[in-house]
């Protein structure tokens, strides 16, 4: 508990000033200067950020789909809490990671929104994210809503490998990595590119962002515990 | 004969963490009649829901044996024959039809027309078995559902407040309906009222 | 073969019932054509591209059966058979029997919507490789029906079913959505019929995944 705090803590504090304070150089030397990437410039600092958001916003949903299937198995109303806590969480992320993907997409792509394979897709998590709150507050009867809101995110869950075949064929892509990118990898990724040191930091934002997310997932099951025992002192 | 048992053990429900019973237990035989007792939202009828499969215990579990073998999950629908408040059969169909398309849906064996269509005659409704249950008034709905019941000749009888909506000649053969199901099979109903509780052999008070 | 029979019996009683009550059936009508009508309005004299026909199709299609295929199920909670039916079927012929329904309902619905588009859209909704046409409306059909029944059968337990139905589907339907529009725009398109296999794939794929997750998952739903 205690190493999961402060290392999420320590560790994003590292990502937030080398991520941002590092100075770009045509000519990186050393550990303390990034190089610049043509087309990217700045802007590629967002790399830190935005990839571990939509990475953990994943995560969530996987969390949160296992403790429904755990629910389902068992009827122990815990599970459902921490269902309930990661979703949450994820919403979170699947937020930041939309806002702070359009931001870049503004700047780099030239518009906010571009419909390319992994915006869509991000786009879809989001609206089953909203779907399974909606649904959830529709159902009065507490052992129903955590039942069928697990089944929700297993289905939901169940489309999610199709997206991987589907989106390709339907749309060019922008991102690194995507079929449409005339590079065929994309500038980030390309390992003449990426400077160790950046490739250093951006896996520790993903540590960072990873441990952030426990961290946080423990506090917010603790405080739903809290308030479903206190809910049942009252009735 | 068929020597039927049926045995509760622990049987706990809760509802929105509301406990609606705790540590429910009884054993029940063929030749046996239950009265389920106990004021209004004492669980009578979640009871009766559990028993007959419709609803999953929070704690515990209901054993069905007939001559020794348990029954499973799958077969317990053609042994059981429920009567209650909250059972609706489909308006846009005809009594006899009612009957026809649930046992074929059902499909223990073959539909039996004949014995439906006595069933209904049983019940007084043979005049009326080719009207759509949407013109049945709801005592003629009550005598519905008890040739929905018996249909199948089930093993266990349960039944939900049994006269509710019926006429002193509905009650009558009601009366010879549990009577009946004690000598081939067993017997369990819900009620407040104490001439119904009389017509069992036991009494098991829900609290 | 039981529980075949079963399924079978229950599908029978659920025409039967759909026919004398006209639940979703008038609905699904009116809709389509309102929606093929509002489509001719919006275009006036304009031609719309494959792709802009084939979207609006599966549109028409999307929408017609989310305002209809969740009756299946709802139709049973609301008038309280819910519990008869759990008396004399277990949860896997009532699903199977419901999806069949369904599916039934499907396969009419994108019957209507082509015949319409055929005789609305006469001069350019042509169909240049039936193959890939009719291959696709029908596992287009499966697909919808498989993964809207089990989602009918969650909203049923819920309050706002109307609205909530589209917004459960959408994102589980979306990667079906996608899939047919681009086959259909492939046969609007002439395409040869190996052209669309991929696409074929993914539908059968889809379909699999939707009717063993949901047939797993249906108990959970259906028993209280």
């Amino acid at each position: 508990m205690k190493f999961v705090k402060y290392g999420s803590l320590g560790i994003i504090s590292i990502v937030v000033l080398a991520g941002l304070g590092i100075p770009l150089s045509p000519s990186p030397q050393g550990w303390l200067e990034f190089p610049i990437i043509p087309g990217l410039e700045d802007k590629a600092r967002n790399l830190f950020f935005h990839v571990p958001m939509a990475w953990t916003s994943v995560l969530a949903f996987l969390v949160s789909t296992y403790f429904g299937f755990r629910y389902l198995r068992t009827k122990e109303i815990d599970y459902d809490l921490k269902s309930v806590s990661a979703a949450g969480l994820g919403l979170l992320f699947c937020i930041l990671a939309t806002v702070t993907g359009a931001l870049w997409a503004r700047f780099n792509w030239g518009s906010f929104w571009n419909w390319d394979p992994r915006q869509t897709s991000i786009f879809i998590l989001l609206l089953i994210y909203g779907a399974y709150f909606a649904l959830r507050s529709a159902i009065e009867s507490e052992e129903k809503r955590a039942s069928l809101s697990a089944v929700y995110s297993i289905i939901g869950g169940l489309t999610a490998p199709f997206f991987i075949f589907v989106m390709p064929r339907m749309m060019a892509g922008l991102h690194p990595g995507a079929k449409g990118d005339p590079s065929g990898k994309g500038p980030l990724f390309e390992a003449k590119m990426l400077a160790p040191n950046m490739r250093v930091l951006f896996y520790l934002s993903l540590i960072g962002f990873t441990l952030l997310f426990i961290w946080m997932l423990q506090m917010r099951i603790r405080t739903a515990r809290l308030d479903y025992e206190s809910s049942l002192e009252q009735s | 004969m068929n020597q039927i048992t049926l045995t509760v053990s622990g049987l706990s429900k809760e509802f929105n963490r509301r406990m609606i019973f705790r540590n429910v237990s009884f054993t029940i035989s063929t030749g046996e009649a239950l009265a389920l007792t106990g004021k209004n939202g004492s669980g009578k009828s979640t009871l009766i829901k559990i028993l007959s499969g419709v609803l999953t215990p929070f704690k515990g579990n209901v054993v069905f044996t007939v001559n020794g073998a348990r029954i499973g999950p799958d077969d317990i629908k053609s042994a059981i024959g429920l009567v209650s408040p909250y059972l609706q059969l489909y308006d846009e169909f005809t009594g006899l039809e009612n009957l026809l398309v649930l046992s074929s849906i059902r499909s223990n064996g073959s539909i039996r027309a004949g014995r439906a269509e006595a069933l209904l005659d049983r019940f007084g409704l043979a005049a009326r078995q080719h009207d759509l249950v949407r013109g049945y008034s709801s005592g003629m709905k009550q005598r519905l559902k008890y040739a929905f019941a018996l249909l199948h000749a089930p093993g266990v009888l349960l039944l939900d407040e049994p006269t509710s909506n019926l006429d002193a000649e509905g009650i009558e053969v009601v009366r010879q309906v549990v009577r009946e199901q004690q000598k081939t099979g067993v017997l369990i109903l819900a009620t407040n009222d104490e001439d119904e509780a009389a017509w069992c052999s036991r009494r098991f008070q829900v609290a | 073969m039981s529980a075949f029979s079963s399924t079978v019996a229950l599908f029978s009683k659920d025409v039967r019932s759909e026919l004398r009550t006209r639940y979703a059936l008038n609905a699904l009508l009116m809709f389509v054509v309102t929606a093929v009508a509002t489509i001719l309005f919006a275009l006036r004299s304009d031609v719309p591209s494959p792709t802009v026909l084939s979207g609006m199709y599966w549109v028409v299609v999307f929408f017609t059966a989310m305002s209809s295929l969740s009756r299946i199920f709802v139709s049973e909670e609301e008038r309280g058979t819910t519990m008869t039916l759990q008396l004399v079927a277990s949860p896997s012929t009532v699903y199977f029997g419901k999806l069949f329904f369904n599916t039934a309902l499907t396969v009419s619905l994108t019957l209507a919507v082509t015949v319409l588009y055929t005789l609305v859209f006469s001069e350019f909704f042509i169909i240049r490789t039936a193959s890939i046409f009719f291959v696709t409306v029908f596992l287009g059909s499966l697909g919808f029906a498989s993964a809207a029944t089990i989602l009918a059968a969650i909203v049923a337990k819920a309050n706002t079913r109307g609205t909530l139905y589209p917004v459960l589907s959408f994102p589980i339907l979306i990667v079906l959505l996608m899939t047919v529009m681009n086959a259909t725009a492939r046969a609007l398109e002439g395409e040869a019929f190996s052209e669309a296999m991929g696409d074929f794939q993914i539908l059968v794929g889809y379909i699999l995944a939707m009717t063993g997750g949901s047939y797993m998952l249906f108990d959970y739903v259906w028993k209280d």
